[in-house]
């Protein structure tokens, strides 16, 4: 069970994630610190490590929609948060899928800052309010890669295999 | 049933008869492109084949595409080290589709990859950037990716498990209007289906406006596909596309095209005229919150962009300059204008349409991706209005979060640098 620590509107694009102007820094050691960087306080907060591993972001419609940077991914993952959102933009889900961090969709989620939400393997639980709503599963074809922990195990793997 | 141009190019690149909406195919790449992100390509890639015992060499080096487009030349001494790591990888993989900060060769990705003619129909291409959907506009299915998915490809020379992804159908008919062309042909589109209209599917442009449509506007319409959400945007190869690759990029290999079966099953179609279309604005601060020019027209801009990935080829500095020339840019208003390539910013010199453009009180800038994303030169100041022919208005895209971004054809862009507000060209 994990807290819900914003909640987000629909369209939260990556240059929301990671604006455009940190796009020189490339290591996911070092991309954390601009994560919702124009969203001062959150940004504030995520720094101080005011949130525990596990605490969620909500968002909307079209989470992560825009550019192809994968830093809007790595930003959020070194910050050990999940996102659920109604809906989820392909190039983002499939970033997240292939670096391991944690993205649910829940078209009819209902949720707010400070709720508690539990994932079990196809529902958002909110155990705040005592509803549950249905997750849309990921990608059947993208098992293999979260099985494996991530793409870069996964091509290794298939990279050994061929070799 | 048969198949949409996307399913047969998966079809053809996987090694199978046919395929249908949600197989998971994996098909080799034909061109795998990234510009600066390549740094972090390079990263994963090196960690791919850590504690393999294998040496990390690319699958085939002809087939990668490395453009520096994004802070070229370098806005600081961490892209300039990006940039001499990258030309290090380079040479030592003998990647030679390698365009470096030049005034010669050098370009933003989108329209150097058509320009050379690294692009075919029917090629699967893979590019580290949202959008190279542009290259649809060749017949291709060109996606965008993320570094760590290239570096998969890099390393395996597929794209691994893709699903096939559902096709909208797209007819347009009608012949434009004055002062109105693809740019707003795209942005009424992409307000009709929305920003995540066409999320994991395909647009596949029919009709007889695309087929009258030059290459330079088909990649427009391609390369905003994925402000809908599109995992591509295609114009299935025709006779213009194989006269653009011949007589525009020189290619003189055999160019085969591959078009979509008539019984093709498509997972929703829309019809569009243009011909009673006015001049479209994406409005801040979403590209699907767009209006017709007059529901915007008298807005005070401080900054007017022409130049992009979308609206930085000849016949857009051709028809922005033929507005301006003359005339001067409003005061109180700065302009800037960034050709699409060195080539392009060459043709428009001996045109005389840099020269117009620097009269009226312009700054022409080198080819880059710079202002659009606010990465690089042209950032707004707190609170300040720009008019551009760029692709996004997010919150923030133009380097300042209390910035706002409308978005626009280059006509509209240049009559309304001579008044400083937003005019439509039609009555300029």
């Amino acid at each position: 069970m994990s807290k819900v620590i914003i909640k987000l509107e629909n369209d939260i694009s990556t240059d929301d994630i990671y604006p455009g102007r940190f796009m020189a820094t490339v290591l996911p050691t070092e991309t954390p610190q601009f994560a919702f960087f124009d969203r001062t306080e959150f940004n504030a907060q995520l720094k101080a490590k005011a949130f525990p591993a596990g605490s969620i972001i909500v968002g909307g419609e079209n989470f992560g929609c825009g550019s192809s940077r994968e830093q809007a991914c790595s930003t959020l993952k070194g910050h050990e948060v999940a996102v659920v959102a109604k809906s989820i933009s392909r190039i983002f889900l499939q970033n997240s899928i292939n670096l391991g961090l944690q993205v649910v969709i829940c078209p009819s989620l209902e949720a707010n800052e400070g709720d508690d939400l539990e994932f079990t393997a196809d529902q958002v639980l909110n155990k705040t309010t005592g509803k549950s709503f249905d997750q849309v599963k990921l990608p059947a074809a993208r098992k293999g890669i979260m099985d494996a922990g991530g793409l870069i195990p996964y091509t290794r793997a298939r990279l050994m295999a061929k070799a | 049933m048969g198949m949409t141009v996307v399913e047969k190019i998966l079809a053809r690149a996987a090694g199978l008869p046919s395929v249908k909406v949600g197989d998971v195919v994996e098909p080799a790449v034909d061109l795998a492109m990234s510009h600066e992100n390549a740094a972090l390509v390079i990263n994963q890639f090196q960690e791919v084949f850590q504690g393999t015992g294998l040496e990390p060499k690319v699958w085939d080096p002809s087939r990668i595409a490395i453009i520096f487009d994004h802070r070229v030349p370098a806005e600081s001494p961490k892209t300039a080290t990006n940039h001499k790591k990258i030309r290090g990888f380079v040479a030592a993989n003998s990647i030679t589709k390698f365009h470096d900060v030049r005034g010669d060769v050098g370009g933003i990705c989108h329209q150097i990859l058509p320009e050379y003619g690294y692009v075919r129909p029917g090629f699967v291409v893979l590019g580290t950037d949202s959008h190279t959907t542009s290259h649809g506009a060749l017949g291709a299915f060109s996606f965008g990716v993320g570094a760590t998915e290239m570096a998969s490809a890099w390393s395996l020379g597929i794209a691994v498990n893709i699903e096939v992804p559902a096709t909208i159908k797209v007819v347009v008919k009608g012949e434009f209007p004055p002062m109105v062309g693809p740019k707003d042909l795209i942005l009424h589109l992409i307000g009709k289906l929305t920003a995540q209209g066409a999320n994991f599917k395909v647009l596949e442009f029919h009709g007889e406006t695309i087929r009258k449509m030059s290459t330079s506007g088909r990649i427009a319409i391609c390369n905003m596909s994925v402000e809908a959400g599109a995992t591509s945007g295609i114009v299935p190869g025709d006779e213009e596309t194989v006269r653009y690759l011949r007589e525009e990029a020189g290619v003189t290999e055999a160019i085969p095209c591959v078009t979509p079966d008539a019984d093709a099953a498509y997972v929703q179609t829309v019809e569009i005229d243009v011909s009673t279309l006015a001049p479209q604005i994406a409005c801040p601060h979403m590209v699907d919150n767009v209006k017709a020019i007059d529901h915007v027209v008298g807005t005070k801009v401080q900054q007017i962009v022409i130049g992009s990935c979308t609206n930085g080829r000849l016949d857009d500095l051709a028809e922005a300059a033929a507005i301006l020339r003359g005339k001067k840019v409003a005061e109180g208003t700065r302009m800037l204008v960034f050709p699409a390539s060195s080539k392009i910013f060459a043709k428009a010199l001996d045109m005389g349409y840099i020269h117009d453009f620097m009269k009226a009180g312009a700054v022409v800038m080198n080819s880059g991706c710079g202002p659009c994303l606010g990465v690089h030169e042209g950032a707004l100041g707190d609170h300040e209005v720009a008019l551009s022919t760029t692709n996004r208005n997010f919150k923030g895209r133009m380097g300042n979060p209390t910035g706002e971004v409308y978005l626009c054809s280059p006509v509209v862009a240049a009559a309304s640098a001579i008044t400083g507000v937003i005019t439509d060209p039609r009555k300029g």
